[in-house]
């Protein structure tokens, strides 16, 4: 349930260890003892050890501790705590407004947060006791039990059969294939493999697993198995990442595996440790907010201080304090004049509290969470061929899309299709021309592989290919370049090994699925011994093979710059020179050289590697040390080209977010030439981009010092020359800079000299800074994270975006403002530890110029707008103090104070920051340099934020003065009668509502009918709600001082022409800026907004 | 033959390239093609533009300069008169009322006030006391009532608020209507004689019906003891404000006009919103269409002198008024819709010119790119 619908990946691997006994002593280390059965007599002592069930917990609260433990969550947010505080001072001093006021909106949003956590909780609970109680096979006593999910324990062994799902972190014993692998599908999951037991009886076997404590790796695991046989020494067996069955896993194209024993259960299995919150990440928008509020808070408590030392003042002669006809009670008079005056500041607080809106962290909240809808349904980020849409793992970050300045993108599967194809191979330097070494190149190339060959006519139900009713097979591999390698070596075969075919296809078959089999001794068959994995430091991987002659051999493919400096002999110069040119023409080039082995090195490297992997700690590493061991002095071979064609409209998308003022950095693992060329082809570079170099090449010749002062100053050269506006175009001369791993590292490495003037890094950030694009080569996936934190860091602390399809791109994702993941080839690992993830590259761009835009804007405008409101809302009741004596009398009744934020104005912004579009969709697509409109959080810059508080402030004082000079001393009504302090703030709210509201409606660029149903709908329930909340004598109130005050306020002619002429007055300044600020200063938006032939009211 | 041969045993094993992604689910989760789901609802798109506003800024100056010339004649042709009757000064004929008030003394002080009336009264003209420096809106004051004692209750009758102290309960009584606000109505009477050319002194007749909300003297207001037609009774067990002189069953001989829903009293129970403020006090009826309401000539303004301002430094006054459609005299409104209608017009103007230039200019520009 935690994983995205499944790819297949497959490795397989086959060990056929020697028994070996490790002897290291380790202490985080569980041992399991297989069915329970307790160790023979002379091994470790049987220390039964206790380990969970297999309950899966995945819900927060009980029936029980839901309502205690939800609201201590929820009261741990600082906004929430504030408004208890508020409301608890409420009740306990004697404050100007009811407890209500504040009690309700805090009550409304806890209940609305505590039903939406709730009810997810409750799903929770379902779906885990779906998974608890789901029937799992159990072997105990030789009979197979069937009992519940949940009732598995640290050793049983489990029977699991095809398309089942693992109920827990499983080690393999045996399988139905009579390879004893099994398959396993998952996006998660690199591999998967098999351990066999040969010759035992599941149920009669007697062992003990040893391993780590659980840890939440999935690619990480450690242990070995020790069998018991009869008055023999423990045979111990290494147990790695392979041998382990995940939960959550499924089981594929294997009828049934037997006899796993489960290593770990319930709440310590690898998916449960997964599933855990990812680090938080903030959004700048979240951040000015931030900043706003502390603004309001320092407001808040000035003008409580402010009121409270005024009132004091103001009461100096004690007519004013306590004047004949309004005497405090005998108990307040005895009260200390320092605790009257904390009470007054408290009161003050309360009467403006409502100045920190309580419900923006909620209609944030609520408009990130359904906004970020749109992105999952959008439509024009659907991949047919993938069956997936656009993904979003956090809402918290929507609008940061609209903030992206450094775009950091991987090549190989995200520029690129990663689709491989084979174009040629070179062997000893002579493309396609056999040779005496042409035998061993292409057995190289079809050994040398971690693929698997899939016989299945459908595959996951779909039926594949074009064989329709023959059973076909496929090549599958985690590694898209090896099935590329395969392919066009059966396609290579029919060419220049035709008789060979046969038999390689059986080796193709076979090798994997049976060494064993092969026996019968056919000339080209071979017995695989030994695997050393890919790994992306190594950038190489080797087998090492037993022929039928009893030769052992070890082939070696891998990147050109790992394979060359271990070569010893061949055609080296004739293979590098057509590496290169491969490279300059943007093909992947990789290298295979081989080496043969005689039986006593074969032996030592076997020992070399079986220490490490029985290695308990430290393996990863111990491996390394032995594969750098065993892969040296080889003959070269020759080298293959793989083509890997660029995704559709890649170079379209670079091209918008250049225009959209982004910088494009490629971080890729690949040679510079190749990459240099991917990047033409995606117009990252152009013809008239100079590009400069800093390559380990250069920096041979020269010294790194002195390459980065030559460029810097070849920018700034090039800076004053054209001057700093043009710089600012896009079409003028721009920067390419390519670096490389090696380089990087170099200029990135703390100056030994201290602080003298080679601080490279600051002076390879200006350089950067200048270059529109970067295209870092060679680059180690760490790497990728550190660029990232480089540029996070430097001194303007840009907005990134990371884009990436591999695991190798994980940590740049998680460092980067922004991660998007790219459902790859690769698996999903990128996908699920991304913020949003796409399935093409080109969904960037709308995804960004579209959607970051929109979201940008939206959230902006709801930010200011609810500081804004509520400025309104407060000020005049600050500026009543003035005319009551300071006596914290409130300016609307408790209804109108409590219902203000919750729901007079709170639907019509949620609305708008839903469906807000300044301008068409299309408009920003073919437009992309609107983005750089709301660059760097243009819309909630300090000035911005004071223009919104100003005019606040402004259409506040036109409230209240304006109700002011209209009640001064005079008659309101036709029948003279006269109007008490409730008229005059209802009155003032009303103007504040609609003023409100038709400000809101002013900033609409876009009005659906649901805008329209809104806007109007909100006013018109406000009306009503008065209408009805003024109509009745309500009997549960203990006091009635809004009767009839609406209605009476509505007879009176003045009334309705004061509140028209207050509207008008508050709404024209923001009018008229807008129009001043359309008509002398456009910005790029509201050009197009202009021009777009959608608007109806366009000036002619 | 040979190459048949292979390409018959690759079609036998069929061999095809799979890698990465192995099937993807079935069931499609394709986004549904919605208007509102593909954000594509069909919208009115205005925009804001010297060229939209212009228009709207001239409507807005033409609709609001004939209304403020309106309001602003209407107002003017308000009669208004006011007199202070404080008695700060020692010239002022209420000086020595002012002077010498006690809480407790019986006799009252009533002081003669002559005035002035330049100008006939010919409508109903409304007689209103007016008081400055009165805090009626402090919050200790505002909330210093029980509301459902005023509406008649009984348990509230005997059993006050607590927001009513501390004018709740008086010598172990409970005080009926509770609260300060009550307890410090205002009990200046007024009485206004005309001096007739010819020597005589006419009593204008003064209506004390109608000054108070038509809800509040028959919803919010009521007696205790419904339809009881003996109040004294039905105050049985409670005792007068503090500050009162009468209880509140002998406010008025009418029956309709007493206890609770005595009008002078409801007038007085709704707060004003600011410290100066005026209240309704007396109507004078236009009797005939012949005869000013209140002809030019001398006057004479009896006042029973009970309401003690001088130490919070307030102000008494008695104004009479006339009254319109939009209330009484009050030329802010007039002037503000003139100056709003003005501005938007000048500001109609002044976008009409940047428009016109700006116009030209990004034409151009538009060419030029």
């Amino acid at each position: 349930m935690f994983f995205s619908p499944p790819v297949f990946l497959f490795i397989s691997i086959h060990l056929s260890l020697r028994q070996c006994v490790g002897e290291e002593i380790w202490v985080d280390s569980r041992t399991v003892y297989i069915g329970h059965k307790e160790p023979p007599p002379g091994a470790e002592a049987y220390i039964p050890q206790r380990y969970p069930d297999n309950r899966i917990v995945s819900s927060k609260y009980t029936f029980w501790n839901f309502i205690p433990k939800n609201l201590f969550e929820q009261f741990r947010r600082i906004a929430n705590f504030y408004f208890l505080v508020i409301f608890l001072v409420q009740l306990i001093i004697d404050t100007p407004t009811s407890p209500v006021t504040s009690g309700l909106p805090l009550f409304f949003v806890i209940t609305v947060t505590a039903i939406k956590q709730g009810y997810e909780d409750w799903l929770r609970h379902k779906a885990d006791c779906s998974i608890n109680e789901c029937p799992v096979d159990v072997v105990q006593r030789g009979k197979v039990v069937r009992t519940q999910s949940h009732k598995l324990r640290v050793g049983d062994i489990v029977v699991v059969r095809e398309d089942e799902t693992f109920p827990c972190d499983l080690i393999l014993l045996s399988s139905s294939r009579h390879d004893g692998t099994c398959y396993v599908t998952t996006t998660s999951l690199d591999g998967e493999s098999s351990h066999k037991v040969p010759g035992q009886e599941v149920d009669s076997l007697h062992a003990t697993i040893e391993c780590e404590q659980p840890q939440p790796d999935l690619y990480k695991f450690v242990g070995r198995i020790n069998i018991y046989k009869d008055k023999e020494e423990p045979v111990a067996r290494p147990l790695g990442a392979e041998n382990l069955l995940l939960r959550g896993a499924t089981l594929k194209n294997t009828h049934h595996i037997y006899g796993t024993v489960a290593v770990y259960t319930g709440m310590e299995t690898k998916m449960a440790l997964n599933y855990q919150s990812k680090s938080q990440k903030r959004s700048a928008v979240e951040k000015s907010m931030n900043a706003f509020l502390i603004v309001y808070l320092c407001i808040l408590i000035s003008k409580a201080v402010i009121n409270t030392v005024l009132k004091y003042a103001w009461q100096w002669s004690p007519d004013r304090d306590e004047p004949w006809y309004n005497h405090r009670t005998e108990n307040e008079r005895q009260r200390h004049v320092v605790i009257r005056a904390f009470t007054d500041f408290l009161a003050f607080m309360v009467l403006f509290n409502y100045i920190i809106p309580v419900s923006m962290y909620v209609t944030v909240e609520m408009q990130k969470f359904l906004g970020s809808y749109f992105i999952t349904w959008d439509e024009e980020m659907f991949d047919e061929e993938l069956g997936e849409g656009a993904q979003v793992n956090t809402s918290d970050l929507n609008e940061e899309l609209g903030q992206v300045e450094y775009v950091f993108t991987d090549k190989t599967g995200t520029l690129t299709e990663n689709n491989m194809e084979f174009i040629e191979c070179c062997v000893d330097g002579n493309v396609y021309i056999p040779h005496e070494h042409e035998d061993l190149f292409f057995r190289a190339l079809c050994l040398c592989h971690t693929v698997q060959v899939k016989e299945e006519e459908t595959v996951d139900g779909i039926k594949r290919g074009i064989h329709q009713g023959r059973p076909t097979s496929f090549y599958i591999s985690s590694s898209p370049d090896e099935v590329a390698l395969v392919e066009g070596m059966k396609r290579g075969l029919f060419l220049f090994a035709r008789l060979e075919l046969k038999p390689l296809k059986k080796i193709n078959e076979h090798e994997k699925v049976s060494p064993s089999l092969c026996q019968d001794c056919l000339p080209f068959r071979f017995e695989l011994l030994h695997v050393l994995n890919f790994d992306s430091v190594r950038r190489r991987m080797s087998v090492i093979v037993k022929s039928s002659s009893g030769e052992y051999l070890l082939f070696c493919k891998g990147a050109d710059s790992s394979i060359f400096p271990r070569v010893v002999s061949g055609k080296v110069e004739q293979v590098k020179a057509r590496v290169e040119q491969n490279a300059v023409e943007g093909l992947r080039t990789l290298c295979v050289a081989y080496k043969r082995l005689s039986h006593s090195e074969y032996e030592e490297a076997c020992h070399h590697l079986t220490t490490a992997k029985l290695a308990l700690q430290d393996r990863e590493q111990r491996l390394a040390q032995a594969y750098d061991i065993i892969e040296r002095d080889f003959v070269l071979l020759g080298a293959t080209a793989v083509e890997d064609r660029l995704q559709e409209k890649a170079a379209d998308t670079i091209e918008s977010l250049h225009k959209a003022g982004m910088k494009v950095w490629v971080l890729t693992g690949d040679k510079m030439e190749t990459a240099a060329a991917t990047c033409y082809a995606s117009k990252l570079f152009r013809r008239s981009t100079q590009i400069l170099e800093l390559t380990k090449k250069r920096t041979e010749e020269q010294s790194l010092h002195d390459v980065l002062f030559e460029l810097n100053r070849t920018v700034l050269r090039q800076r004053s020359i054209s001057g700093y506006e043009i710089m600012l175009s896009v079409d003028c001369l721009d920067f390419g800079l390519i670096i490389d791993g090696a380089t990087l590292s170099a200029v990135l490495k703390p100056n030994q000299e201290g602080a003298g003037p080679g601080n490279y890094r600051e002076i390879f950030l200006e350089i950067c800074r200048n270059c529109s694009a970067v295209l870092c080569c060679r680059m180690a996936p760490l790497q990728k994270a550190q660029i990232v934190k480089l540029i996070k860091a430097s001194k303007e602390h840009p907005i990134t975006l990371a884009i990436g399809d591999g695991a190798n791109d994980v940590s740049m994702i998680l460092e980067a403002h922004v991660g998007i993941g790219i459902m790859g080839k690769e698996g999903r690992q990128a996908a699920r530890n991304s913020d949003y993830a796409i399935p093409k590259f080109k969904h960037l761009k709308k995804m960004l110029l579209v959607h970051g835009h929109y979201y940008y804007i939206r959230i902006a405008e709801l930010v200011q707008y609810f500081f804004y409101k509520n400025v309104c809302f407060i000020f005049p009741q600050f500026l009543y103090q003035f005319f009551c004596g300071f006596s914290q009398q409130p300016l609307y009744d408790t209804a109108y104070l409590t219902l203000y934020n919750i729901s007079f104005t709170s639907l019509p912004i949620l609305l708008y920051s839903l469906v807000e579009q300044h301008v068409t969709m299309e408009t920003l697509k073919k437009d992309p340099s609107l983005y750089r409109d709301i660059a760097k959080n243009s819309l909630l810059r300090w000035p911005v934020f004071l223009y919104w508080t100003c005019l606040g402030v402004f259409d506040a004082v036109i409230f209240f003065f304006g109700a002011y000079f209209l009640f001064d001393n005079t008659t309101f009504t036709s029948n003279g009668q006269m109007f008490g302090n409730w008229t005059f703030g209802t009155l003032v709210f009303t103007v504040l509502v609609f003023t409100v509201t038709l400000k809101l409606a002013l900033d609409t660029h876009h009005w659906t009918w649901i805008n329209h149903f809104v806007i109007w709908g909100s006013l018109l329930f406000y009306v009503i709600f008065s209408l009805l909340w003024g109509g009745i004598i309500w009997p549960f109130l203990n006091y009635q001082r809004m009767y009839y005050v609406f209605m009476q306020m509505l007879s009176s002619g003045p009334a309705w022409l004061s509140i028209i002429l207050l509207i008008t007055v508050s709404l024209l300044p923001d009018v008229i800026k807008k129009v001043l600020c359309r008509t002398m200063c456009p910005t790029i938006s509201s050009c197009c907004a202009l021009s777009s032939p959608f608007s109806l009211l366009a000036a002619p | 033959m040979i190459g048949a041969m292979m390409a018959s045993s690759y079609n036998e094993d069929g061999h095809i390239t799979v890698s990465g992604p192995g099937g993807g689910t079935l069931r499609s989760k394709k986004p549904e093609n919605t208007a509102f789901k593909q954000q594509r609802l069909p919208a009115w798109q205005p925009i804001l533009t010297a060229g939209t506003v212009l228009p709207a800024f001239f409507i807005i100056g033409l609709i609001f300069i004939p209304i403020g010339i309106g309001l602003y004649v209407t107002s003017n042709n308000i009669k208004e008169f006011e007199i202070d009757y404080t008695g700060e000064d020692v010239s002022s004929p209420c000086f020595n009322c002012s002077q010498s008030f006690s809480w407790n003394s019986t006799r009252p002080c009533t002081c003669v006030i002559p005035f002035y009336l330049e100008q006939p009264y010919e409508s109903s003209v409304f007689m209103y006391y007016g008081l400055s420096n009165f805090y009626q809106n402090h919050r200790r004051y505002v909330k210093s009532r029980d509301d459902s004692q005023l509406n008649g209750d009984m348990e509230s009758l005997l059993k006050p608020s607590k927001e009513c102290e501390p004018y709740a309960m008086n010598e172990n009584k409970p005080i009926a209507p509770c609260g300060a606000i009550a307890n410090s109505m205002f009990n200046d009477t007024f009485e206004l004689f005309y001096n007739d050319p010819n020597g005589t002194k006419v009593q204008i007749p003064l209506s004390n019906t109608g000054i108070a909300w038509w809800t509040d003297k028959h919803v919010k207001f009521r007696n205790p003891g419904l339809n009881n037609p003996n109040l004294t009774a039905a105050f049985q067990g409670t005792t007068k404000p503090v500050n009162w002189r009468r209880p509140v069953y002998e406010l008025d001989s009418a029956p309709d006009n007493n206890g609770f829903i005595n009008e002078d009293f409801i007038v007085w129970m709704r707060t004003a919103a600011l410290p100066t403020f005026r209240k309704l006090y007396r109507i004078i009826n236009k009797t005939s269409n012949m005869v000013p309401t209140l002809p030019r000539g001398n006057y004479t303004l009896e006042v029973v002198y009970n309401y003690p301002v001088r130490s919070f430094d307030g102000r008494k006054r008695m104004i009479l008024s006339t009254i319109s459609w939009m209330g009484g005299k009050n030329p802010f409104l007039g002037i503000a819709y003139i100056t709003v209608g003005s501005v938007c017009f000048f500001l109609g103007v002044v976008l009409l010119i940047i428009h016109h230039k700006c116009g030209n200019r990004s034409n151009s520009a538009d060419i030029s790119n």
